[in-house]
């Protein structure tokens, strides 16, 4: 089934999370869609599954106009959709799930789902115990049982949304040869949207780059992983020259830092970022630089190694005993993790002030924030609610909240979004910081940025760390080829 | 919106609260109608129930007492964003506490009534926290835990009443024997209702408002109740105000229940909180949350629920007339939700870049309205014959 897409928009507010985009998907062939997150692959993914209408735009298969009400809808007419955490019932058994989806009549015919899901499943190579339940299953079972499920609708074209995260290197194996042959010898057509530029190379025969909310790109495959980064990522201008900060005593050390989740492994981070000292880490997204920056905040407890703060060895401290030891940390969802939509600035204040009385003295407070307001250029009054103010207000009402001194400051994509006065703001007040001798640690998806703001670099692919870089030596392609993954 | 439109529309946000009870009057009179009793005749006899001389009226607020101490309590939880559901058990730890003094210690009334309320709001308050650690430390959801503690508390009443503490002359299964009279609350004209529970009742709903609007810990419940991981990040501790928050509203529900055994009844009886607890949810979801409108909405359901008992007697209605109306105007509350979700209220102002995320008003979406609703059937409008 041929797709096409027609100069697709989809508008949150002000934010264009699709700006147009308009492309072409063959029938036969292994699609790859990348970009940086926000970029807008989820939305348009969203879009082209039926889970949310655009803002305008056309959606065509084999050139007739179609628009789908739901996902069952749109699977209906031959699109479907593998999330990334399958949307299974966990304590249903596998035979009852998969009836779920498919079956509409008062009476379940069980001998008829279960050949047509063992018939399905050894088409593919795929192994499931049609009893077993849901729960006992591994990720990647999971995930086998809900493209059948899929395959059994009449899904014609598939979009597998980062498949390989959580699942083992022989069940990515089988997934892969199995959508080598959907589209090989059954004509369907298969979109891939991953970060692991690897598995895309392997796979994917053309890509499609977005950035932004556009499509900036397209490339056949294999190619060169750089000439994809930097369509994602942009071109790097040359930076401007920046003084060499003074060397100073280390204030944060990581020694042999392992850390470990379900769906990615840390190992051995060693890490020594010095007072006043800008270090930034670059990867995509997932690739472990965001908990290396939640072990140091106390939010993931590292399997092994140690911890040290300012001399301190302060592995396994809870967030809050560091927060009050002169951590802070500004995560990148400010009204989801940070700040509290409905509350005011002054409420926001009084929580986040370390000197806390029973009593709260409203009047004092009331006029700090207002001061903090003017230092800080936040568009808003003491009484506002945090939710009313836009994003870059925010970002600031996070940074006027810091409490002063700090020894470490931990930033995840601190300018997010913003436009470039805003971001150019929060550097400079970034850069008082650090000529108090704060260090400064952060995450940012923005490779000038990067390359800009920093004295030395890390980057992380597929949760190991490169060598560390020394900002004013190193260039955008070489980034581009670590975080590929080659080192 | 300007600010002239919003403030032409403050009236109505303000008297949000009697929407519902208006709606709920109309559908119920709708419904005499049908099964051809005057709605008049019977709204009149409710009234009498109620006001019809001065015993019935020192029955409203001797009702009224324990339902505003278990609400003023709710105030908080729901602030923390807990649906405290257990304070049923924390009301009937809290008699059981007050009973225990009253059966064991002799004294003057200064020293038992003091030792009565101590024991019966540290009752309360250690059955709150145990729902309350189950959530921290087991991941149990409150409202199961609360439920689960709900059933031990009645069992463990049943025993007591059967076993340790029955009468002498044998176990009636209704309760102990009545307490020395020094144990029991001082009582207007002979009738169930204490002036001094009043007062204290009085004072913790005062508590609340100045704990929720002046206070570090009022403004930490707040932050969790909106965003328990933005306030985490902020550096507010969730567990040890989650509970906080639990134990404070099951000190004021446990001395719901002291009322209970030394007022209204003068021993430990079967069904002491006679649902007590779970009418008072509804009072604080109708009060929108909000503390200073929980002492109204709270009379008002003592007024239609005593007022119904008497209904039997005047007309041919049965006094189940005063659950349907105080049943509808919750499912009204329910359905019409708070004046903001409406709309009404203004919008709330929106914040470029996170279009998806409406923020919470309430701990709402957390409960099925439907396990609201199945715990509704549970007030004892019987109990309060007795």
């Amino acid at each position: 089934m041929q797709v096409e897409l027609r100069d697709i928009r989809k508008y949150f507010g002000r934010v264009k999370a699709n700006d147009g985009i308009s492309l072409v998907l063959k029938p036969g062939k292994i699609y790859a869609l990348v970009g940086e997150n926000g970029a807008g692959k989820s939305t348009l993914m969203k879009i082209l599954s039926g889970y949310q209408p655009p803002t305008s735009g056309e959606i065509l298969l084999d050139g007739q106009p179609v628009r789908f009400h739901s996902p069952a809808d749109a699977l209906a007419k031959g699109v479907g959709m593998l999330y990334q955490d399958p949307l299974d019932m966990p304590p249903f058994r596998v035979i009852d799930n998969y009836l779920l989806g498919r079956s509409n009549s008062v009476r379940l015919n069980y001998k008829e789902a279960r050949n047509e899901l063992e018939g399905l499943s050894k088409r593919y190579g795929f192994e499931i115990d049609v009893h077993a339940t849901i729960d006992s299953l591994s990720m990647g079972e999971r995930q086998q049982l809900e493209l059948v499920r899929l395959l059994a609708g009449g899904a014609q074209v598939l979009i597998l949304d980062e498949p390989t995260t959580g699942i083992s290197a022989e069940q990515k194996e089988i997934l892969f040869e199995s959508m080598r042959k959907m589209t090989r010898e059954e004509g369907k057509t298969v979109i891939l949207v991953s970060h692991k530029l690897e598995e895309v190379q392997e796979l994917c025969v053309y890509a499609y780059v977005l950035r932004r909310g556009q499509l900036v790109g397209e490339q056949e495959l294999p190619c060169l992983n750089e000439q994809l980064v930097e369509m994602m990522f942009g071109q790097v201008p040359k930076r401007s020259q920046r003084p060499p900060f003074a060397v100073r005593e280390p204030v944060l050390e990581l020694q042999d830092v392992n850390i470990e989740t379900y769906q990615i492994t840390v190992p051995d981070i060693n890490l020594s970022v010095r007072a006043g000292e800008i270090f930034g880490l670059a990867g995509l997204e997932g690739s472990g630089q965001r908990l290396v920056m939640q072990a140091c905040s106390g939010l993931v407890a590292p399997a092994k190694g140690r911890v040290r703060l300012g001399g301190q060895d302060v592995t396994g401290w809870s967030y809050h005993r560091l927060q009050k030891f002169g951590m802070a940390y500004v995560p990148a969802g400010r009204l989801e993790e940070g700040l509290v939509a409905g509350l005011t600035l002054t409420e926001h204040l009084v929580l986040a002030r370390p000197d806390k009385k029973f009593f709260v003295d409203w009047k004092e407070n009331r006029q700090e924030m207002a001061e903090r307001i003017t230092t800080y250029q936040i568009v808003g009054r003491p009484e506002s609610t945090a939710d009313q103010l836009s994003g870059g207000n925010q970002q600031r009402l996070l940074f006027s909240l810091l409490n002063t001194p700090l020894k470490l400051l931990l930033l995840e994509h601190p300018t997010r979004g913003l436009d470039v006065r805003s971001s150019d703001y929060i550097w400079q007040l970034l850069y008082k910081r650090r000529d108090h001798g704060t260090a400064i640690l952060f995450i940012s998806a923005d490779l000038d940025e990067i390359i800009e703001h920093c004295d030395r670099i890390a980057v992380f692919s597929g949760g190991v760390m490169s060598r560390i870089l020394d900002a004013r030596e190193t260039t955008a392609e070489e980034l581009g080829h670590f975080i590929g993954g080659q080192v | 919106m300007t600010e002239a439109q919003t403030s032409d529309r403050s009236w109505l946000i303000r008297l949000w609260p009697l929407v519902p009870i208006v709606a709920a009057l109309i559908v119920t009179s709708a419904l005499l109608m049908l099964f051809d009793a005057s709605p008049a005749v019977a709204y009149r006899a409710m009234w009498d129930g109620a006001f019809g001389g001065q015993d019935k009226f020192l029955s409203v607020l001797a009702f009224w007492v324990p339902l505003l101490l278990a609400s003023a309590g709710l105030v908080v939880t729901f602030t923390a964003g807990l649906w405290n559901i257990g304070i049923e058990g924390q009301i009937i730890l809290g008699a059981i506490g007050a009973s225990w003094v009253a059966l064991n210690v002799t004294g003057p009334a200064w020293v038992l009534i003091p030792l009565e309320i101590g024991a019966a709001m540290l009752g309360g308050a250690l059955w709150a926290a145990l729902s309350a650690v189950l959530k921290t430390r087991g991941k149990v959801n409150e409202i199961f835990s609360g439920l689960a503690l709900n059933n031990l508390a009645i069992i463990l009443t049943n025993y007591l009443i059967s076993g340790p503490w029955q009468p002498p002359e044998g176990g009636s299964f209704r309760g102990t024997t009545p307490f020395q009279s020094a144990a029991l609350l001082p009582r207007l004209f002979e009738s169930r209702f204490s002036p001094l529970s009043l007062i204290l009742a009085f004072a913790a709903v005062i508590a609340v408002y100045y704990v929720l609007r002046g206070t570090t810990w009022g403004l930490k419940l707040k932050a969790l109740g909106k965003n328990p991981y933005s306030a985490y990040l902020l550096g507010v501790s969730s567990e040890r105000e989650t509970i906080l928050a639990m134990m404070f509203c099951g000190a004021l529900a446990g001395l719901g229940g002291a009322v209970r055994v030394l007022s209204w009844f003068d021993s430990l009886r079967q069904s002491i909180s006679g649902g007590i607890g779970f009418l008072a949810l509804l009072v604080v979801m109708l009060a929108a949350y909000r503390i200073l409108w929980v002492p109204i909405i709270a009379l008002f359901f003592s007024i239609v629920l005593n007022g119904s008992i008497t209904l039997q007697l005047k007309t041919q209605l049965h006094s189940a007339l005063g659950g349907i109306l105080t049943g509808l105007m919750v499912l009204f509350v329910l359905l019409f939700g708070s004046a903001k979700q409406l709309g009404i209220g203004g919008k709330p102002g929106t914040a470029a870049g996170v279009p998806d995320v409406m923020p919470d008003e309430l701990p709402a979406g957390e409960i099925p309205p439907e396990l609201m609703a199945s715990s509704y059937p549970e007030v004892d409008v019987e109990a309060i014959h007795e």
